[in-house]
C-alpha cells in the first residue's frame, strides 16, 4: 500500500467513563469530539465526514447542532457493541478509497443501571420466560470453555483483579479502586460461574478520533499512529452467540476468529508481532476466551499465561491496559473506540502510570457483540 | 381455581405425550431450527417444514440466573425479596439442534455437562388475575 492511501489517527478525545449525572450521552460525545479536534490541532469545520453511533443516546448526527452546522457528511452507525468498530471501519474506508482526506469516528452512550434490557419484539416468549439476558450467554460460554480446556475460577479472578489494578492507573476509568482476587471470588454469584466483580456494567462515556490520509498526517502531529487494519465480521452458521434461542449442531469458531484472521492478513503481520491488545472483556471469561480466539494463544494456555502474569502491563502481551470494560464499564457506542484511544496513547508513549514499557510499536483491539459480530483493528506507529 | 397461562405462546405445543417445542426443518439440507424459521440459516433455502422437536437431550452447557431479570420483559417473579435463582442451559437434541431453556435444577453442583435431560412445563410466576404463568424447561431425568 502506498503511503498516500494509508490511514492515520492524528487526534483522540474522550469524555470520562462511568457515571456523569446531569450530562447526556450526546453531550459526552460532544466533549470527546472537541477534545479530539483540539488534539489534532484542527477545527470542527475542517472535518469532511463523521461516522458516529450510540445505542441509547439518540441519533449521533444530531450532535452537529451542538458542534456547528458545517455541512459535513455525518452518517449514523448502529452495530451493537461493534458500533465504534463499525464507525472506525467506515472512516477508514472513506479515506482509503480516496473520497476524503480527513474526518472522524465518534461513539458515545449513557445506559440505565443494571443489566441490559433486551428488546425481544416478535419473540415475546423469549424474554417472558426469563431468557434473553446477555449475562446468561457469558456464564454459559465460559462454563463450557472451562469444562473443555481446564480453566479455573482463579483465572477468572486474576483477569478481574488485573482490570481493576490497571483501572486504578487510569484517570478516565470508572472504577479506579483495586480489588483483590479474593474480593472478586467472594462477590455475589450473578450468573454461575461468574460473580459480580467478574462482570462489567452498562455505563456512560464518549470517544472521538480524527483520522486522515497517511501522507497528510505530519501536518497535524509528529506522532501519527497508522490504522493497518479495520475489520468487522458477522457470524457464520454454527457459531455460539449471545441471545441465541438455539445453536446449530455443526460448529463454527465464530466471528472473532474470522475478524482476527482477516485483520492480520490485511496488516501483513501475525499475533506474535503485537505488543499489546485490548480484548472485549464484558466479563472475565470473555477476555480469556478472546485471547485464544484472536490467535494470541492456544485454547487452555491462558491458565498458565495468567498465572505467570504474561498479560499484565510489563508482561509478554499486556491485555486491557486501561482496565478494559471491567474497569471502564460499557457505553455501547463508545466502547470499541475507547480501546483504540488507549492504543494510540500507548503507542504515543502517553499512557502515564500504565505505560507499556519498551516503546510498543503495534497494538490490537477487539470488540464482540450481539447478535454475533466482531470488530478488530491493528494499529502501528 | 387458577388457570394456567403459557408465556411461551407460539413455540410450545402441548401434545397427549407431553409438551414439545415447535421448530422447523429445511427440506433441502435437513437443518433444524428453533424457533421455526421461514428460511434456512445454513443454505438460505426457503423450502421449510414445521416440525416438533425432540423432548429429550443432553445438557450442553448451563448457568444459574442469580438475580431477577428485568421486568418487562420477564413475566416470572422478579421481586428481589422473593426471587429464587433458576438454571438456564442449552440442551442438545440429538440430530436436531441445541435449544436454550430454563432448567428446573438451580444447584450447579447437581448439574453437569453431558447429563440427560427431559422437557417439562414449569410455573414461573402468577399474573395479576392469579393465573399460573408457565413456560418450558428441562429437568434432569436421572439416567
Amino acid at each position: 500500500m502506498s503511503n498516500s492511501t494509508e490511514v492515520a489517527i492524528v487526534g483522540i478525545g474522550m469524555h470520562q467513563f462511568g457515571r456523569t449525572d446531569g450530562v447526556s450521552g450526546m453531550d459526552q460525545g460532544v466533549v470527546a469530539v472537541r477534545r479530539a479536534v483540539a488534539d489534532a490541532g484542527v477545527k470542527w469545520e475542517d472535518m469532511q465526514f463523521a461516522f458516529g453511533g450510540s445505542q441509547s443516546s439518540g441519533a449521533a448526527d444530531t450532535m452537529v447542532s451542538k458542534l456547528g452546522l458545517t455541512g459535513l457528511q455525518f452518517i449514523n452507525v448502529a452495530n451493537g457493541c461493534a458500533t465504534g468498530g463499525s464507525a472506525l471501519f467506515s472512516a477508514y474506508s472513506s479515506i482509503r478509497s480516496g473520497l476524503s482526506d480527513i474526518g472522524m469516528a465518534i461513539g458515545f452512550d449513557k445506559h440505565e443501571r443494571g443489566a441490559f434490557r433486551v428488546e425481544t419484539k416478535g419473540m415475546d416468549w423469549y424474554g417472558s420466560s426469563g431468557l434473553a439476558l446477555t449475562t446468561q450467554f457469558f456464564g454459559m460460554k465460559i462454563n463450557r470453555y472451562m469444562h473443555q480446556y481446564g480453566i479455573t475460577n482463579q483465572s477468572l479472578a486474576r483477569v478481574s483483579a488485573k482490570a481493576f489494578r490497571n483501572g486504578s492507573m487510569n484517570p478516565m476509568a470508572w472504577r479506579q479502586k483495586p480489588l483483590s482476587e479474593e474480593e472478586v471470588l467472594a462477590s455475589p454469584m450473578l450468573s454461575y460461574p461468574l460473580t459480580q466483580y467478574m462482570f462489567c456494567n452498562p455505563a456512560e462515556g464518549g470517544v472521538a478520533l480524527v483520522l486522515c490520509r497517511g501522507d497528510l498526517a505530519h501536518k497535524y502531529t509528529d506522532r501519527p499512529v497508522f490504522l493497518k487494519a479495520a475489520v468487522v465480521k458477522s457470524r457464520r452458521f454454527g457459531s455460539f452467540e449471545v441471545l441465541a434461542p438455539s445453536i446449530a449442531l455443526e460448529h463454527n469458531a465464530g466471528p472473532t476468529v474470522d475478524a482476527s484472521k482477516a485483520a492480520f492478513e490485511m496488516a501483513g503481520i501475525g499475533p506474535k508481532d503485537i505488543d499489546l491488545a485490548q480484548l472485549q472483556d464484558t466479563e472475565a471469561g470473555a477476555e480469556i476466551m478472546h485471547m485464544a480466539e484472536n490467535g494470541f494463544c492456544e485454547h487452555g494456555e491462558q491458565e498458565a499465561m495468567l498465572a505467570a502474569g504474561e498479560t499484565e502491563i510489563g508482561g509478554r502481551l499486556p491485555v486491557n491496559t486501561d482496565g478494559g470494560c471491567l474497569a471502564n464499564g460499557e457505553p455501547i457506542g463508545a466502547s470499541g473506540l475507547r480501546q483504540v484511544y488507549e492504543n494510540v496513547l500507548q503507542l504515543r508513549g502517553d499512557a502515564g502510570a500504565r505505560q507499556v514499557p519498551n516503546n510498543p510499536k503495534t497494538a490490537y483491539t477487539h470488540v464482540y457483540g450481539a447478535p454475533g459480530i466482531s470488530g478488530v483493528t491493528i494499529l502501528s506507529r | 381455581m387458577p388457570t394456567r397461562v403459557s408465556v411461551a405462546e407460539g413455540v410450545l405445543e402441548e401434545t397427549a405425550d407431553g409438551p414439545r417445542l415447535k421448530g422447523s426443518r429445511c427440506i433441502d439440507c435437513g437443518t433444524f431450527a428453533f424457533p421455526a424459521q421461514k428460511s434456512c440459516q445454513r443454505c438460505s433455502g426457503t423450502n421449510i417444514e414445521p416440525t416438533l422437536l425432540a423432548d429429550k437431550g443432553k445438557l450442553w452447557t448451563f448457568t444459574i440466573q442469580g438475580f431477577p431479570p428485568k421486568s418487562p420483559p420477564y413475566r416470572g417473579n422478579a421481586d428481589l425479596a422473593t426471587f429464587v435463582p433458576f438454571g438456564v442451559g442449552y440442551v442438545e437434541l440429538p440430530g436436531e439442534v441445541k435449544v436454550e431453556t430454563r432448567l428446573t435444577e438451580s444447584d450447579p453442583a447437581k448439574l453437569h455437562i453431558g447429563m440427560e435431560m427431559g422437557m417439562v412445563l414449569e410455573t414461573i410466576g402468577v399474573d395479576a388475575d392469579g393465573n399460573d404463568l408457565v413456560t418450558f424447561a428441562f429437568a434432569p431425568t436421572g439416567n
